[in-house]
């Protein structure tokens, strides 16, 4: 890896740990909370993150300065992935980047969560012949993006999006966590 | 002021609100994390994530134990484990969590949250196994559908990706369902 992206990567990664623990999602509680739906504050800091997000990320695509990383939609592997990933996320509480920036807060539980994550992806990585074959062939869209699949041009679309998350952010402003 | 939605009292010592709340504003968090995903695309060319630095992980160390077999698998011949970007952001993501809490006097320095005692007592050893397991279902879920929390759930939905609404869905329908089956029940 050259010394630029070295140094990007790790200034970038820090600023992430930062910004996760300012905003509370690197406790425990406040993932749980989530959760058991009597915390809000994880949904806040993820709509703010994708509001502010997309429309500098579409600009600055629009203007030619960037690419798109898009992951493909595969119906089948999306849902039952992440219903896998659910239970093992209400059963560690952190998930694999809050869980980093909990193990940095000094809850030392997040490490065993760590030793797990890593067993989890060897585990995955030893079916993954198989999956590709099965579970990941369901429903496999490509790089579908929400426009697309409700026949609207991209621009006027992140307009609605982004006035929606700004109506949604207002609701949750009533929830005091 | 809306009332919280309470699907039953919480159990003595457990409700996740006993606390004084967030350094800074979550919105304001929130916005921030959504400028670094402006500077990560780039400069790095690279969207924000989490869980591939496990998967990174993993195949380096099955590199050094395995390396025949690790080179074998389908996974590891489509992405061969390297020290790679992933792993150095997920890396300072630690030290970066560390700064702000010994900043902001957040410092934990704990094995176990006084929540979790109250619920399931204090033994290490219980809390170790249910982490280790939830851990390894949720690396092999993420890889499953394509990304965790913040691969899907932040740089996915940001881009918009069909895909990406789906998983961070179902990330949170399988967690609220298994959350409220451990905590409430």
């Amino acid at each position: 890896m050259k010394a630029g992206k070295l140094f990007g990567a790790a200034l970038f990664g820090l600023l992430f740990g930062f910004l996760l623990q300012k905003g509370g999602v690197a406790k425990f509680n406040v993932l749980i909370g989530a959760l058991l739906l009597d915390d809000w504050t994880v949904v806040k800091v993820m709509m703010s993150a994708i509001l502010v997000g997309m429309l500098g990320v579409f600009t600055l695509h629009w203007l030619g300065k960037v690419n798109l990383h898009i992951n493909p939609t595969r119906i089948g592997a999306n849902i039952v992935g992440g219903l896998i990933f659910g239970v093992g996320f209400a059963l560690l509480a952190y998930c694999p980047g809050t869980g980093a920036a909990a193990l940095g807060q000094g809850n030392w539980d997040a490490i065993l969560g760590m030793l797990g994550l890593i067993a989890g992806s060897y585990l995955y990585a030893e079916l993954s012949g198989w999956l590709t074959r099965t579970v990941e062939t369901w429903g496999n869209k490509g790089k579908l993006m929400l426009p697309e699949l409700f026949h609207l041009r991209r621009a006027p679309f992140i307009a609605g999006f982004a006035v929606f998350l700004i109506l949604l952010l207002g609701v949750l402003k009533a929830f005091p966590r | 002021m809306l009332p919280q939605i309470a699907w039953a009292a919480a159990p003595a010592g457990t409700d996740p609100r006993a606390y004084s709340g967030p350094v800074w504003s979550p919105y304001i968090a929130g916005a921030g994390i959504g400028l670094l995903s402006w500077l990560t695309f780039y400069f790095s060319d690279k969207a924000i994530g989490a869980s591939s630095f496990y998967a990174s992980l993993a195949g380096l160390i099955g590199k050094v134990v395995a390396p025949r077999h690790t080179a074998s698998l389908k996974y590891y011949r489509d992405n061969p484990p390297k020290l790679d970007w992933a792993i150095v952001f997920i890396a300072f993501t630690i030290a970066g969590s560390f700064l702000a809490a010994w900043t902001g006097g957040e410092i934990t320095n704990q094995w176990l949250h006084p929540m979790w005692v109250a619920r399931f007592g204090d033994s290490v050893a219980l809390r170790a196994v249910v982490g280790f397991v939830g851990g390894i279902l949720m690396a092999f879920g993420a890889r499953l559908a394509g990304g965790c929390t913040s691969g899907h759930g932040i740089s996915g939905t940001l881009q918009l990706s069909v895909g990406s609404w789906i998983a961070i869905t179902s990330m949170f329908a399988g967690g609220i369902v298994s959350a409220l089956l451990m905590w409430r029940v």
